[in-house]
């Protein structure tokens, strides 16, 4: 694909987060694309260290640290407020962790997208709470090792499925997205920022700390973890209309297990079953995006055009 | 809607509902120019009010007990960033169990949070104390909480004279918030200020300054809004204390009661006197002191009871009045928790026992 952003950075060098942090990457490509007419509401995560501590930001764009539980609300009330003063086309970005919209925010990311307010919310998913070391979250897959899952008690639910729940709500626009493909993810932020209305994005961040990878796989990590389908690439407009943006190469689930240190305790049956359950959803999200063939290309340029929903 | 505010978050509970359905429909048929938002939560209520707040807009929000509770983090957050929202929190009790009906404990246990307090005695002190707080808040960049009984005030009518706009307008003109989230040039608001060690510790000390500012600004946006629209309520309010043998000290409605038994009880020749608190946070320590200092015997009403300690309102006169070397005897009644009546006759007791009393027999005195 060839993109074509300005590549002006909005994220300093110098900023907080570990080596081979993809979180850090991911919200570097996200604000090239939003640019300085933005304003970011930040959840307590790894992104309120990585934002930069007092006196210091490493952000190029104005910064509004929020409430764990309430990043969503916030932004609505940061997007009311700025509306009210004429400022409509400013971007309000939010940023957080899986644990801050899976869990604790999803009641307030809930409500706001179901009023459909007009921000762009991105979830970074490093599969943990990380900010407080390492513990699981309902974002953490079936199998994986962590502080408050250790081996012999590993995850035992799989992973929830966010981008279902976010649109299930009908909202304009919902993706998945990963700073390892970065066109992809840039594409998304760019059809995202035309849409008036509530946007989610769902972000896979490798994460060296959590995951156990050395740091020079940070890009591998995430090209691994979507070639194997275990993290497909895809757009849904309007809750209904699904769009699978890349083809994924169809890697074997072992490959991006095996680089990782969580994964390590997993059988050759265990492994097995992450397998058949990763085709299984493959298949379904197949399955739905066929749903597009009934669609038409207009359709999808109405929903960008914000013609559906959040006018 | 006479501070023109430009955003209001809502979420119900009762007995706050009747003034969140008003709002609604000052939006609906455009008397006020809001973006009234329907929230899922008062965690989010509150959170969306800090951000309209940071970007520079006027906010309100109202809300109670449970409702107050769920807030909390919210509440520090707010006073913490220095974003002036004024927000009315309809006093009812705290469950477990529940009870609709009103006590302070709501408010009083966020007395810590950072909010300036300010308990109102009737609706046309509410309607005169909510534009007072926007002038108060913003001066001094604290958020502020007009306090109002469950049902004594929130479900009865009362004649009110509507402030006219015009004079309210002018009255606020010279204050707007700071406008925070400046696009054009950009900075990080309430980020983590952990491996600065003196940082935080500055934060407190200047926000505590700021509090401690917010009595004279208080004083002085009082006087003015006296000069402007004839009503003024002050910090504390002294009503007929002279020569008084027992001061009585109340706060809320329960003034009301407590100034007819005095009216009736100076008629028949007995020395009574009240003062009622109108403003919590800050304390007006020193002011409430000095007016006390004099007199031999005190008896505060509490409607409210901190467990394990007693009437809130009364422990902290009783801390205002340590460094006096002649202080009076301290009476310290618990009363009319969970709606309970405080009647005229009730507050009688109170006071003839307080007579009869060299000094109080306990720490809580319960009245009922
Ligand atoms: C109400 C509340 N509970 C707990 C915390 C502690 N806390 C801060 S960050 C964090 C982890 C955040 O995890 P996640 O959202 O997944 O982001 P990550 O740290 O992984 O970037 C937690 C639990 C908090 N700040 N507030
Ligand atoms: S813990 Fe993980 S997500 Fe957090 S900053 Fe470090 S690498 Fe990034």
């Amino acid at each position: 694909m060839n993109f074509s952003t300005p590549q002006e950075d909005y994220v300093y060098p110098g900023h907080q987060a570990c080596p081979g942090c993809n979180a850090a990457l991911a919200v570097r490509f996200i604000l090239q694309v939003l640019g300085r007419n933005t304003v970011a509401v930040i959840s307590a995560c790894c992104w309120t260290n990585i934002g930069g501590a007092y006196p210091n930001t490493s952000l190029k764009v104005s910064s509004l640290h929020s409430l764990f539980a309430a990043s969503a609300a916030m932004a609505t009330g940061v997007r009311l407020g700025l509306k009210r003063q004429g400022k409509g086309e400013t971007n309000v970005l939010v940023i957080a962790g899986d644990g801050g919209t899976f869990d604790i925010g999803l009641q307030s990311l809930s409500g706001a997208v179901e009023r459909n307010e007009d921000f762009l919310y991105v979830c970074y998913d490093n599969e943990g709470y990380m900010n407080t070391g390492n513990q699981r979250s309902s974002a953490t897959p079936w199998g994986a090792a962590t502080t408050t899952t250790a081996a012999g008690n590993l995850e035992a639910s799989i992973k929830k499925n966010i981008l279902e729940i976010m649109a299930a709500h009908r909202i304009p626009y919902a993706a998945t997205a990963c700073a390892a493909f970065p066109d992809d993810l840039k594409s998304k932020v760019e059809k995202a920022s035309r849409i008036k209305g509530s946007k989610f994005l769902h972000i896979l961040s490798p994460c060296p700390v959590g995951w156990g990878y050395p740091t020079e796989y940070m890009v591998k990590m995430g090209r691994l973890a979507v070639d194997s389908k275990v993290f497909p690439l895809y757009e849904v407009y309007d809750g209904f209309q699904y769009n699978i943006t890349l083809e994924p190469k169809g890697n074997p689930v072992r490959e991006y297990l095996k680089l990782q240190n969580r994964f390590r305790y997993l059988n050759d049956d265990e492994v097995e079953w992450i397998q058949k359950n990763v085709d299984k959803e493959w298949g379904i999200l197949t399955e739905r995006a066929k749903i597009r063939k009934y669609i038409k290309d207009q359709d999808i340029n109405d929903s960008v055009e914000g013609k559906y929903k959040g006018i | 809607m006479l501070a023109r505010v430009k955003v209001i978050a809502a979420y119900p509970i009762t007995p706050q509902t009747t003034i969140v359905e008003e709002l609604s429909k000052f939006c609906a048929d455009g008397r006020l120019d809001a973006d009234f938002v329907k929230v899922e939560s008062e965690h989010s209520a509150m959170a969306c009010c800090i951000g309209a707040t940071a970007t520079g807009v006027r906010t309100f929000t109202a809300t109670s007990s449970h409702g107050l509770l769920y807030m909390h983090e919210g509440l520090h957050w707010a006073a913490g960033a220095r974003l002036p929202i004024v927000m009315a929190n309809v006093n009812r009790s705290v469950g477990a169990p529940w009870s609709i009906r009103c006590d302070q404990n709501d408010s009083l246990s966020q007395r810590d949070t950072g909010w300036i307090q300010l308990y109102c005695e009737d609706n046309q002190e509410v309607m005169d104390t909510i534009v007072q707080a926007y002038k108060v808040a913003e001066r001094v960049s604290l958020p502020c909480m007009i306090l109002l009984e469950g049902f004594s005030l929130s479900h009865t009518t009362d004649i009110v004279e509507i402030l006219d706009q015009e004079l309210v307008d002018r009255y606020l003109a010279d204050s707007q918030p700071e406008n925070r989230l400046d696009l054009e040039d950009p900075h990080s608001f309430c980020g983590t200020c952990s491996p600065v060690p003196n940082a935080y510790f500055n934060f407190r000390y200047h926000q505590q300054k700021a509090m401690e500012e917010a009595k004279a600004v208080f004083k002085a946006a009082d006087e003015e809004f006296h000069q402007v629209f004839g009503r003024r309520y002050g910090p504390l309010e002294t009503y007929r204390c002279e020569e008084a043998e027992v001061v009585l000290v109340t706060s809320g409605t329960i003034t009301s009661t407590a100034r007819d038994t005095v009216d009736d009880l100076r008629k028949s020749g007995q020395r009574i006197g009240l003062i009622k608190i109108k403003m919590f946070r800050p304390f007006p320590s020193d002011e409430i002191a000095a007016l006390l200092a004099p007199y031999e015997k005190v008896a505060v009403i509490d409607r409210n009871l901190s467990s394990g300690q007693g009437g809130i309102f009364a422990a902290e006169i009783k801390a205002a009045l340590y460094n006096r070397k002649k202080r009076p005897a301290l009476f310290g009644f618990v009363a009319g928790l969970g709606g309970m009546d405080v009647t005229p006759s009730l507050i009688e007791d109170m006071i003839r026992f307080t007579l009869e009393n060299e000094s109080p027999p306990a720490d809580i005195l319960w009245a009922a």
